[in-house]
């Protein structure tokens, strides 16, 4: 009886963190659609896109979101100071995307790192819809 | 001597050793070691890109000027909401350096120029003094990054702890 009332937390938990990504891929829609009235929808091939693309920064050097996340998302990767960071993709560490403020946070600082600007709505919602649409 | 009498005097001196050894009375670790320090915003917000650096490491200015140049933080963009910010400013300063009472801590803030506020534990006089035996090439091996990795050698590093029993050098 234990057991079935774990498997059923799990079963739960595991819904909620699913729905956790997919309820904040909902909040970028309504901002991506006030920033873009031709606004369609977001697409993983994009995201893929968007998260590998290097791009020069001003200091001379060569930086993608690849370039901590690596080009597998499904692999832990590593921060300029060494520091080991657990993979993206949705499917191998269920933590991401589940907890907005953070996502935020790290949007704010990983964006201006990389683009040197904020990213759009649109750029967001694409890189989770990819982060999401690995296996 | 006789045999039993040298007995006695083995069995005494062991013991002594021991009873010594087990109260830590060759060498005073309790005023060496960092305090154990906790605070739950900065351990999530510090440990992010690296391994969390203890508040006794630097003097009170330098986190003080660290903490208001979060958005250009060696390179990169740290930045934080005000109230987190606020509350880990004040937290590194009430247990830094020069608000500590230990060997390490005292040494530390020693060995900075009273002019001078470092952002880099790696770069005061005291840290290079310690680690001058130490290539330039082992700092870069892939294991270890920089000198900053504190936590790469000393197993401890992130409870203040840098006693020689904790070091280890990876390959
Ligand atoms: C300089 C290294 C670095 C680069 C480049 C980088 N990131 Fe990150 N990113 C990190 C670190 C460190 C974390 C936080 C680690 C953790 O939570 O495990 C993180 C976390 C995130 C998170 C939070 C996810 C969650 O829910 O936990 C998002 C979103 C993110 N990054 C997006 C991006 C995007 C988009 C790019 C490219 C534009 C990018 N990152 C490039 C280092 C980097
Ligand atoms: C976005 C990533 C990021 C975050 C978050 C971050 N740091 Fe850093 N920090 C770095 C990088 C990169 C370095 C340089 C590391 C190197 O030289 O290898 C660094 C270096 C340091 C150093 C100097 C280490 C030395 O002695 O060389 C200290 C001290 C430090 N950080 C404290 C903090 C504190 C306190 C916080 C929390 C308020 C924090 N960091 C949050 C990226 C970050
Ligand atoms: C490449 C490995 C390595 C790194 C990285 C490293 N250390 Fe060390 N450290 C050592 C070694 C080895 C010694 C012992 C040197 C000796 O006894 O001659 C030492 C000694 C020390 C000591 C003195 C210990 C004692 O009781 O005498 C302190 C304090 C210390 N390190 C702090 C730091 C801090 C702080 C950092 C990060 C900012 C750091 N170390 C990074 C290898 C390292």
């Amino acid at each position: 009886m234990r057991n079935a009332y774990l498997l059923l937390a799990l079963f739960f938990s595991q819904q909620a963190v699913a729905e956790s990504a997919s309820s904040l891929l909902k909040k970028y829609e309504l901002l991506a659609k006030q920033e873009n009235a031709a606004f369609v929808g977001f697409a993983a091939d994009k995201g893929e896109r968007f998260f590998h693309a290097e791009r020069l920064h001003s200091d001379g050097k060569k930086v993608s979101c690849a370039t901590c996340h690596t080009a597998d998302p499904r692999k832990p990767g590593k921060t300029r100071a060494n520091k080991v960071i657990e993979a993206m993709a949705i499917s191998v560490n269920p933590q991401r995307f589940s907890d907005e403020a953070k996502v935020e946070k790290w949007f704010g600082r990983n964006c201006k790192d990389v683009l040197e600007r904020a990213c759009t709505a649109q750029e967001k919602g694409d890189f989770i819809a990819y982060l999401l649409s690995i296996k | 001597m006789k045999k039993w009498l040298q007995f006695l005097v083995l069995i005494t001196s062991i013991s002594a050793t021991s009873a010594l050894l087990a109260s830590g009375g060759f060498s005073d670790n309790s005023k060496q070691a960092m305090p154990a320090v906790a605070n739950a915003k900065w351990k999530t917000e510090c440990s992010g890109c690296h391994m969390l650096y203890h508040p006794g490491l630097l003097p009170e200015r330098s986190w003080n000027k660290m903490m208001a140049g979060l958005d250009k933080h060696f390179g990169e963009n740290a930045s934080l909401d005000d109230a987190s910010r606020d509350e880990i400013a004040r937290f590194l300063a009430l247990n830094s350096a020069d608000k500590q009472d230990n060997r390490r801590s005292n040494r530390i803030n020693q060995s900075i120029a009273a002019g001078a506020t470092p952002l880099r534990i790696s770069e005061t006089r005291y840290f290079t003094s310690k680690h001058d035996e130490i290539a330039a090439s082992t700092f870069k091996r892939k294991s270890i990054g920089s000198a900053a990795n504190c936590v790469a050698c000393h197993q401890a590093a992130e409870k203040g702890d840098f006693s020689e029993s904790q070091i280890r050098i990876p390959r």
